[in-house]
């Protein structure tokens, strides 16, 4: 029973992992990005498309990243390159990215694919409670255990990383170093928005592998507010991805078991929970227990230096 | 050669005037290539916009009609633009002012037609200020970001509404749909030339003019322009910036739930799933292009009016998804902010190499 919760759990958290993991990379660069929900959109659709037309999943996920990329290089042009608002551009790419996905999805509703499939790995999958949940996974899964640990490798331990943290926290300064702060924002808002899309396409390809409009059901704006919970660490992503994963697979299990709580009080609980943890983990940042990038959601100009 | 940018001294009147318009136009040239990928000819889909929204008295009603809502929320969100607050909730506190307003209509008992207006209008306003007031309290007392609690608690809002009408107000005669049992006269607005156009237009124009005399001409609007543009000065001259942050949240809300009020009172006649299609996000941009005045969000509202009658015969022509007006908004957007960047600086080629 556990083992089965907590392989849902797992299932359901990826999406929102892979979402939190990219707008960590575009918050840490110092643009806060409320696209995530469309760019997911964008990911899940050009996934489905990439698969059903090529027969394959990798072409598929590479598809979502590529097309999240693009859509995302509108953000990041407009915030980085052009100086504008940061909240009005995400929510206008959150917005295209539902109206375009609609438009060109229109066709591929209704059609199937044969979705990622679960690859035990040998010795892991055997260990007790935890071998089935997490080493008898799908591909994309073991990608974002990897992925985890490459994006804190990446920021800790790496010229790249420590020029992509310093744009975000003093841009000014950063520059003064010769870190070109546009550049560096300018691809951490775009290879982030990648890897939103590979979220969005874990749910297209692996957790229901079809494409259905707004598919996504709001997991983009419950990643927004975990990059707050997860304090811009990586591994906190996964901590809190899970968390919610967990809460989306104990209510399905309600529902399953038939219980007289109305299916759709139920659906509240994963967006009611992102409330309260988002008010709790606000006031870690209050007390200084967490590091908010400091130069989250300006722009930055050079004449502007002092 | 390369190119410089430099800050313009002073942006001119007429680019800052210009500037929206030209946005729609270039986002009207490009969503024009994303019909074409559809298969739809641009140039026929804008003909049979205009015509469908402006061409006849009916349709020039139906445009009325979506406009209505539009001015609400958009009034609502730009007064939270006003003090630097984002309200991106319209949409659940549409669905929460309908639910207030439907409560009155169905469980009161109230015969008298007047009376019943004011209790639902006032039902609606408190359920939609309440419920933009919990993000208010939220940002006020422990600086939680009010940019996502607004959004999550759309999903929750429209969620409880699904919940009442699949459940405990169930019309038993209603053949098992998610619908609530239709109004009695006594809760029901107006209706005009034998169109759906219906009394809650001139309430939304009212609450423009009564909310640009609240902006311009009083103290508080006075000091929510304050708060927003400099909140250290505001704190320093002694304003209360916490009870003015949840204040206005609340009234951004409330006014917002009016649309709920007015959708259920003027056009639907009940409470049902997608109440709102939409309103409370187009209700962003039409706070972003109104830049903010009363008076402008009434226009703007009009013209969103325009593409959302269009967009519904689009889909019953082509069918082309509803959706699809979104993608169009979001152009709209982008181009909008891009323009700003043109106002503020001025792009000039000289001789010269790059550096840095």
């Amino acid at each position: 029973m556990v083992e089965i919760l907590l392989d849902a759990t797992v299932r359901a958290g990826t999406p929102i992992l892979f979402a939190t993991l990219g707008a960590i990379i575009n918050e840490r660069a110092g643009i806060i990005n409320l696209g995530i929900e469309g760019l997911m959109l964008i990911g899940a659709l050009a996934g489905f498309a990439g698969t059903y037309l090529t027969g394959s999943l990798l072409l598929g996920v590479l598809f979502a990243f590529a097309a999240s990329f693009l859509a995302g290089s509108i953000h990041a042009l407009i915030t980085v390159q052009l100086r504008g608002n940061q909240i009005v551009s995400g929510l206008a790419l959150t917005m295209f990215g539902v109206g375009i996905t609609a438009l060109f999805g229109k066709g591929m509703v209704g059609l199937t694919i044969v979705g990622f499939k679960r690859v035990a790995i040998p010795g892991l999958s055997q260990l007790p409670l935890i071998g089935r949940p997490f080493f008898n996974q799908d591909l994309l899964i073991y990608f974002s255990f990897l992925l985890v640990f490459v994006i804190w490798f990446f920021f800790y331990r790496t010229r790249w990383g420590l020029g992509v943290r310093s744009v975000g926290e003093n841009p000014a300064a950063a520059d003064t170093c010769g870190f070109s702060v546009s550049t560096y924002r300018f691809f951490a808002v775009t290879i982030g928005s990648g890897l939103v899309g590979i979220g969005g396409a874990y749910l297209s390809l692996a957790s229901t592998p079809m494409w259905i409009e707004n598919m996504t059901a709001g997991r983009g704006w419950i990643a927004v507010a975990l990059v707050i919970f997860a304090g811009w660490s990586s591994p906190r992503a996964m901590l809190g991805a899970y968390l919610f994963g967990g809460i989306t697979a104990m209510q399905l299990r309600f529902q399953a078991m038939g219980t007289t709580i109305s299916a759709h009080v139920l659906q509240m609980l994963p967006y009611f929970f992102t409330i309260l943890v988002l008010v709790i983990s606000t006031q870690r940042i209050q007390k200084g227990a967490s590091q908010q990038p400091e130069g989250l959601g300006l722009p930055y100009d050079r004449e502007d230096r002092k | 050669m390369k190119l410089v940018m430099e800050r313009r001294e002073i942006s001119s009147p007429l680019l800052r005037f210009s500037a929206p318009i030209a946005s729609i136009a270039v986002a009207l040239f490009v969503a024009g290539f994303l019909l074409l990928a559809s298969g739809v000819s641009p140039l026929a889909a804008y003909k049979e916009i205009l015509i469908e929204s402006l061409g006849s008295l009916y349709g020039l009603s139906e445009t009325l009609v979506k406009t209505t809502p539009l001015i609400f929320a958009g009034l609502g969100v730009s007064l939270a633009f006003r003090m630097q607050i984002w309200n991106i909730g319209a949409e659940g506190q549409i669905y929460m002012g309908a639910m207030g307003a439907t409560w009155v209509a169905l469980f009161s008992g109230i015969q008298n037609h007047w009376v019943m207006m004011v209790a639902m209008f006032f039902a609606a306003f408190f359920c939609g200020g309440l419920w933009a007031g919990v993000a208010g309290i939220l940002r006020a007392r422990w600086q939680v970001n009010e940019v996502i609690v607004t959004l999550l608690m759309n999903y929750i809002a429209i969620l409880w509404v699904d919940y009442l009408i699949y459940g405990p107000w169930k019309d038993p005669k209603g053949f098992n749909f998610p619908l609530t049992a239709q109004f009695g006269d006594a809760a029901r607005f107006a209706e005009y030339f034998n169109t759906r156009f219906h009394s809650g237009f001139f309430l939304a124009v009212f609450c423009a003019l009564i909310l640009y005399l609240f902006i311009e001409r009083t103290v508080w609007g006075y000091e929510i322009k304050v708060i927003g543009s400099n909140p250290k000065a505001a704190r320093y001259a002694g304003m209360n910036t916490g009870m003015a942050i949840f204040f206005v949240l609340f009234l951004s809300g409330a006014i917002a739930g009016i649309a709920g009020f007015s959708e259920v009172a003027g056009l639907q006649h009940r409470l049902q799933h997608g109440i709102s299609p939409g309103y409370g996000y187009t209700a962003i941009i039409i706070a972003w292009l109104a830049k903010r005045s009363a008076i402008g969000v009434v226009i703007v509202s009009f013209l969103m009016g325009v593409l959302l009658v269009g967009g519904d015969s689009l889909q019953l022509l082509w069918q082309l998804p509803v959706a699809f007006v979104y993608a169009f908004q979001g152009l709209i957007l982008f181009f909008l902010l891009a323009s700003d960047f043109f106002i503020i600086y001025r792009v000039k080629l000289v001789k010269g190499v790059i550096n840095g």
